[in-house]
């Protein structure tokens, strides 16, 4: 069962989730990851994937993300449908419509920050555009620390350069998993604020999946996973909304 | 903790099984080595066992490198010694070289290579067990049967009943036509190392060797039950007359072994030089797999330490992991040796050394090596990233990027660059630069050694430009998958360059050789250029191989023939030194273009000799001298008339024809130098069709040429084949080094794919970084190749090889062929990149 989806009118959808249904193991150790999943993400929307662990969150989002294939069911990204799609494909797909911010920065490690922003388009063989280039680093915050290697970076230096190069193809959507997993209060605050920013001021789709309520209180909207299943949906919320909705929901699980 | 070690080590079987690899493959060339030379061996010792008898009796300087001489022992002496109280019995044996049986096609069996060796047939005892015996049908009768061993009679395509050809030296008529009535063979194992056999009976024999003269070349006196070999020996010696000499079976059997054995003895060695190159190589491969597993290892070793593990049980753990591993890969060896071993003799079988029905010999030894090699050099090997995982602290498990504490690169440059210059400090002492070194040789070696660790040692700082320029021209070329290759081959310069160290130690002995065969070839040609005299030469097949003297009437009466010129060989005894001298026409010495030093070179007759001037500076003989010399009829004294300027075509020592025939010699020709009318065009065909001998082959100077130079090729090629060996190893190391840094990178795969990388560009990207390892490896060894290729040359300038010639052609297909190992060896690890499911891959820790 889908719980009811609040519709945001005056916004497109930037991907579309229908009937998503992903299972792992086989046989009695089946494990329903996706059960029917039914969701559209906004176009211009900061959206947050929250859940206790196991409730499918992070599978929802490798699933939209090209990364993984669902069992049934169809994400559409744009105009483009991931369901049939060949590894070849999905791999053009990722690279011209998706970005990614992993929780643990994941950058490599030869390149400095400057190739690490400019590797995706490098890799798809694209021009960066050089006043969007400097409007990212600019926003990013990181203009004198360009040339220097990760491991020269702090932790939040490294994933804000995750953010600028997630951001330097002009993706359809931004999937951030647990972008502030690994960092201290402050500098997750950093990164959260570059991803709001991106959104307000270049109009950028983020979705991350997170299960720290600070971090979901930046949203324009949270959608909760439990089971495999979207069961609640809340708009601009606040921490206390957040925490409020994540203790009913651990109720809920303990009666079940 | 040492099953923590082991569960560790089960938990990475692949990785194991890679690492193994380099111990496996040395320690296969050691086990092979050893397998393949007491192979030989014992077929040697069985062949000389089964050539003897209790005591064998025979004419004094009977046998001579180059053949036979005429001195014979008389049929009544074999009758007396068959009456000495200790002997059962006494058998006459007759035996020549340069007979060969012919194939249907009326080739040669066996090639210009090993001995033919014609008999009497006798079925007396050898002393060493049953030796070369009836096995298949009967005894020859009369002079139209023969019995052949059973390896000739399956390379001539012949069995018992059917009729075969057999060429005779000096026999009338040249070839022999007989029924084979039976086979010979060794019952308990042996083989005569591609030699033919061919036996008559007696009388047939005596007359088709020793002109029909009852007499032997030797006897065979069989002792009775409990008479010992030396008290029949002394028996024998007390009837004998002056000139016959008295030997027992093992002492005979020792002579003839001595020199043969010899040779195996610097193969053996030789075999071994290449056994200890893979182990070098191989440990290169063990350290660095070593420094990876336990560089990925370190966080699980610095989580012990955090539980309490002390840096020793750390430390002892990597070493046991070392211990495992090193018996694993010499229980893999030795498997992978012996099939090594059969590899060998099946090469040096097409090389003309038959081994076929000779087992193979494993000695305990052997085991006792490969294990003892295979643990001690993982272990040494694995003893600094061992003692490296001392220095990880405890705190370092809990944090998320562990580096281990690297020594630093500077040192390591610096002993490289002392340890090289040391080396090269040795090779330009062995090349005599400040004058003559006791063991040459061993200066050079060791300083190739030295300043190949040394190369490899600095390979890190080396590299270091190489690999920049490397990336520089990768971005450039290929974009960022290629900026991202060159970027990971300088993550880490010294394991590339370890990685890269395997290669250039096989390529460069690979190019050293490659330059010292060409040269020595192009001073083949160069010589042969120089002495060749005369349009057309003719020579026997096979060292020694002489021929009747009636093939010079007959190659002279070919139309268009102006002049033939014998020449003959003899191995003489010149005040005490045996010496090889040839024997010419007097009138037709000015053939040869020889350059007069002293004396006057036309007044060579008989009983003077004409000698090269470095021979007589050596000896410190002068013109007017005489040599006392002990032809088979007799001591004489041969005066010296003339010296000439060194010539390889008539040797050092020269007398006239008719000194020969006096001294006892027989009438065979060993060359003829044939010149043709002017104008008389190709003779070739007809020259052979006069000859009408297939022992004897008839050579223009190009040909004679590249006969000449085939042993040397046969050389090269066989290094070749042996340095393949130590490539396979270099390609298994990069292999390795690749795979192991996939699965270290395996989180940066995984990011690489998820941002848009695709599996091809991933495949390509790790094709580009092997390629950058085996290339640097191509380009330092083909230096180093051509530098110690270079220096070696210089070495044996002095000895005649004057022509250093470098084969540029070879060389770029050595540099390619590093691209093309670079290119293969990212096979595997690429696929198996690809492979790599991206959201696991992003998830490793």
């Amino acid at each position: 069962m889908s719980a009811p989806v609040t519709p945001a009118p005056d916004r497109a959808v930037a991907a579309r989730v229908s009937g998503l249904t992903k299972t792992y193991g086989r046989g009695e150790a089946v494990v329903r990851a996706l059960d029917d999943v039914t969701l559209d993400l906004y176009a211009g929307e900061f959206t947050a994937i929250m859940g206790p662990s196991g409730s499918g969150k992070s599978t929802l989002m490798h699933v939209c993300a090209a990364l993984d294939r669902p069992d049934a069911g169809d994400v559409v990204v744009g105009e483009r449908s991931i369901g049939r799609l060949k590894d070849k494909e999905l791999t053009v797909l990722r690279r011209e419509e998706i970005g990614f911010v992993f929780q643990s920065f994941n950058l490599v490690p030869t390149l400095t920050a400057r190739e690490n922003i400019l590797l995706p388009l490098a890799i798809a063989g694209r021009k960066p555009e050089p006043d969007w280039f400097e409007t990212v680093v600019s926003t990013v915050g990181l203009g004198d620390r360009l040339s220097h290697k990760p491991n020269e970076l702090s932790g939040g230096q490294q994933q804000r350069v995750a953010v600028a190069r997630a951001l330097m193809s002009r993706p359809r959507i931004v999937f951030a998993d647990e972008p502030t997993g690994n960092l201290d209060s402050r500098s997750g605050a950093e990164v959260l604020e570059l991803l709001r920013a991106s959104v307000d001021d270049h109009g950028q789709t983020v979705v991350m999946v997170t299960h720290d309520p600070v971090a979901a209180a930046w949203t324009d909207r949270v959608v909760y996973l439990a089971d495999g299943r979207v069961v609640e949906e809340q708009r601009d919320p606040d921490r206390d909304a957040v925490l409020q909705t994540m203790d009913r929901m651990a109720r809920l699980a303990e009666e079940a | 903790m040492i099953r923590a070690a082991l569960k560790s080590l089960l938990g990475r079987k692949v990785r194991l099984l890679m690492s193994t690899f380099a111990i496996v493959l040395g320690v296969a060339f050691v086990v092979g080595t050893l397998v393949f030379s007491d192979t030989l061996n014992r077929s040697f010792t069985a062949l000389f066992a089964s050539t003897v008898g209790d005591v064998v009796v025979a004419p004094e300087d009977a046998q001579t490198a180059l053949g036979q001489s005429t001195k014979t022992i008389p049929a009544p002496l074999v009758a007396q010694l068959a009456e000495l109280p200790g002997a059962a019995r006494a058998d006459g044996n007759v035996t020549a070289q340069g007979v060969y049986v012919l194939d249907p096609e009326g080739d040669v069996v066996g090639g210009s290579g090993p001995p033919g060796l014609g008999a009497s047939y006798s079925d007396a005892p050898a002393a060493g067990g049953p030796g070369l015996q009836l096995v298949e049908g009967r005894a020859p009768q009369g002079s139209g049967e023969v019995v052949l061993d059973e390896r000739t009679a399956e390379r001539a395509e012949v069995g018992v009943g059917d009729p075969v050809l057999v060429q005779v030296p000096e026999g009338r008529p040249a070839q022999q036509r007989a029924q084979v009535v039976g086979l010979l063979g060794f019952p308990d194992g042996g083989s005569l190392n591609g030699a033919t056999y061919v036996a008559w009976d007696t009388p047939t024999a005596q007359a088709l060797f020793l002109g029909g003269q009852d007499a032997f070349t030797d006897a065979w006196v069989t002792a009775r039950d409990g008479v010992s070999q030396t008290a029949l020996a002394d028996q024998a010696r007390a009837v004998v007359p002056d000139g016959v000499e008295v030997q027992t079976g093992d002492d005979a059997a020792d002579e003839q072994a001595s020199q043969l054995l010899e040779a195996i003895g610097f193969l053996t060695t030789f075999l071994l030089i290449f056994a200890g190159i893979a182990l070098v190589v191989g440990s290169f491969l063990v350290v660095n797999t070593f420094s990876m597993l336990v560089a990925q290892r370190s966080r699980e070793l610095a989580l012990l330490r955090a539980l309490g593990a002390s840096k020793r049980q750390v430390v002892r753990s990597v070493q046991v992991e070392a211990l495992v591993l090193g018996a694993i890969g010499a229980t893999l060896g030795i498997g992978l040796g012996v099939l090594l071993a059969v590899g060998l003799k099946a090469l040096f079988a097409s090389l003309g050394l038959d081994l076929t029905g000779q087992d193979l010999v494993y000695r305990p030894r052997t085991f006792v090596a490969a294990y003892a090699i295979g643990v001690l050099v993982t272990m040494a090997a694995a003893y600094l990233p061992a003692r490296r995982t001392s220095r990880i602290a405890p705190v370092q498990a809990m944090r998320d990027d562990v580096a281990l504490p690297e020594s630093s690169l500077r040192r390591r440059f610096v002993l490289g660059l002392v340890l090289a210059v040391l080396g090269g400090g040795a090779m330009a002492l062995g090349l005599g630069v400040a004058g003559d070194v006791p063991r040459a040789g061993w200066w050079i070696g060791g300083g190739i050694l030295a300043v190949l660790l040394g190369v490899t040692a600095m390979s890190p700082v080396l590299a270091a430009p190489l690999l920049g320029l490397a990336r520089a021209a990768y971005a450039r070329a290929y974009g960022p998958v290629g900026n991202l290759a060159g970027q990971n081959s300088l993550r880490n310069p010294r394991r590339t360059a370890a990685t890269a160290s395997a290669l250039m130690i096989g390529l460069t002995l690979a190019c050293a050789m490659a330059i010292i065969g060409s040269s020595a070839k192009a001073s083949v040609d160069q010589t042969v250029e120089d002495n060749f005299v005369g349009d057309y030469v003719v020579r026997g097949t096979g060292f020694g191989a002489f021929f009747n003297a009636s093939v010079a009437d007959q190659v002279a009466a070919v139309p268009g023939v102006r002049e033939v010129v014998r020449q003959r060989f003899q191995l003489v005894d010149l005040d005490g030194d045996t010496e090889a001298v040839s024997a010419l026409d007097p009138t037709r010495v000015g053939v040869f273009g020889l350059r007069t030093v002293a004396g006057d070179l036309g007044t060579l007759a008989d009983r003077t000799v004409i000698v090269s001037a470095d021979w007589a500076d050596d000896g410190g003989y002068a013109v007017g001298e005489e040599l006392r010399a002990d032809p088979p009829s007799g001591e004489e004294r041969w005066r010296i008339v003339g010296t000439y300027e060194d010539n390889p075509l008539v040797g050092d020592v020269v007398t006239t024809l008719a000194t020969f025939e006096a001294g006892g010699y027989e009438p065979v020709d060993a060359s003829l130098t044939v010149v043709a009318d002017p104008g008389a065009g190709d003779l070739e065909e007809q020259l052979e069709q006069a000859v009408d001998n297939p022992t004897v082959v008839v050579n223009d100077q190009a040909e004679f040429a590249a006969e000449q130079r085939e042993p040397i090729n046969r050389f090269v090629y066989i290094i070749y084949a042996l340095l393949g060996l130590a490539l396979l190893i270099a390609v298994m190391g990069i292999v390795n080094t690749l795979a192991l840094s996939v699965v270290e990178r395996t989180r940066e795969v995984g990011l690489l794919r998820a941002i848009g990388l695709t599996r091809g560009q991933l495949r390509w990207m790790i094709t580009l970084e092997s390629v950058v390892i085996a290339v640097l490896g191509a380009v330092l060894g083909v230096v180093l190749g051509v530098g110690f290729g270079l220096a070696m040359m210089a070495a044996v300038r002095e000895q005649g090889l004057e022509v250093v010639d470098v084969p540029a052609g070879q060389l770029v297909v050595f540099l390619v062929l590093g691209v093309v190992i670079g290119v293969v060896a990212a096979v595997l690890p690429a696929r198996r990149a690809a492979r790599l499911d991206v959201l696991r891959a992003i998830a490793t820790e």
